[in-house]
């Protein structure tokens, strides 16, 4: 398990330095996604320079077992949002409208059309 | 040794150990809730442990710099949280593979939509322009929504705030609601949520299923992305349309 963190930490801490060195507008934790995805997929022909559990299934174990609480994660910042609400100030009834409506509009919209594509790329009815 | 319950509380206080305590004792209480409630969507355990926090933080009068000093230490493993997304991902290749066309047409769709509605609703209340930055980009992950409506003129905490409601919103009604429209199916879903609420919500995808999960983070990551590089254009061009 410490291995799979070192793991998940030297990718995290390579995407923080490829963000701040190329400007990309995309979090480090992102690109060091994007890295633990190559790490795997080439990890038969790297094996030589990876620590055995990225091999052996603790990577696969530990990764579910941090993110089966991902919730909890989000805690101290939601706490931050409770002592904040007075920020949303006199326009909260409008953000409160536009946050609910947008979203829905945007989960609907993106499930539709997901589907819709799925199912002329499958051929017929998904 | 104290024997002064009042000095003994102020030097716990002032520690990192009480608060990292409470808060992973909410989080149990909460997720226990969610799970005696069958997760049901009103029971999310994000607002359930925050709102009690913050209760006993405004009881007890202690401001949010202490608390997040013991929190830091949970806020910290999002990070490797987030890089741990790859491994569900990378388990459900072959479906994200099939999955290309889909996701790039509803990744531009509902980006697109969320954005423009939040804007164009803000605009009919007639709210300032700094307010409609910071709403533009609520649904992606905080470090770059915060980034970009401060880049186009808004508030970055008011973002922040924004964010965080976005995301336990869309976790708490995206799946019923798509359920409840014939739009359930796992990947359609997923993508659906981590587009529209981001690791919150793809923390709740990923209690519904692994594939769901896995369509959800790589809709975040893209999306993401995509609202760095869209919101401000699309902002300033509706701005020179009001």
């Amino acid at each position: 398990m410490v291995q799979v963190f070192a793991v998940l930490l030297a990718c995290q801490l390579a995407g923080e330095v490829v963000a701040r060195m190329s400007g990309v507008p995309v979090p480090g934790p992102v690109i060091g996604l994007m890295l633990l995805f190559a790490v795997m997929a080439w990890r038969q022909r790297i094996s030589a320079v990876l620590p055995a559990a990225s091999g052996d299934g603790t990577l696969e174990a530990t990764a579910h077992g941090l993110l089966r609480h991902l919730s909890l994660l989000f805690v101290p910042a939601g706490v931050g949002v409770i002592q904040r609400l007075d920020v949303l100030g006199r326009d909260g009834v409008a953000l409160v409208v536009a946050l609910v409506v947008s979203s829905v509009l945007g989960l609907v919209v993106s499930a539709l059309v997901f589907r819709a594509l799925a199912r002329r790329s499958a051929g017929g009815p998904a | 040794m104290t024997r002064d319950p009042f000095a003994l509380w102020v030097y716990l206080a002032e520690r990192p150990l009480l608060w990292l305590t409470v808060t992973l004792v909410a989080y149990g209480l909460a997720d226990r809730l969610s799970q005696a409630a069958r997760r049901h969507p009103l029971a999310n355990p994000v607002l359930i442990a925050a709102a009690m926090i913050g209760a006993v933080l405004l009881g007890l009068g202690v401001p949010y710099d202490r608390y997040f000093d013991g929190a830091q230490f949970v806020h910290f493993l999002l990070g490797p949280a987030t890089v741990a997304l790859a491994v569900p991902l990378y388990e459900n290749r072959h479906a994200v593979r099939r999955a290309l066309v889909p996701m790039a047409a509803a990744l531009v769709a509902g980006s697109v939509v969320t954005l423009v509605s939040a804007v164009l609703i803000l605009m009919a209340f007639g709210v300032s322009p700094a307010v409609m930055a910071s709403m533009a980009p609520k649904s992606v992950t905080a470090a770059i929504a915060m980034a970009v409506s401060e880049g186009m003129g808004g508030d970055p905490a008011l973002t922040a705030v924004l964010v965080i409601l976005t995301g336990i919103f869309g976790a708490m009604v995206g799946l019923p609601l798509l359920g409840a429209l014939g739009l359930g199916e796992a990947r359609a879903a997923g993508f659906a949520v981590g587009i529209a609420a981001h690791g919150i919500g793809t923390a709740r995808a990923l209690q519904f299923s692994p594939e769901a999960g896995a369509f959800a983070a790589i809709a975040m990551a893209l999306n993401a992305v995509l609202t760095a590089l869209l919101a401000p254009p699309l902002f300033r061009w509706l701005m020179g349309q009001g």
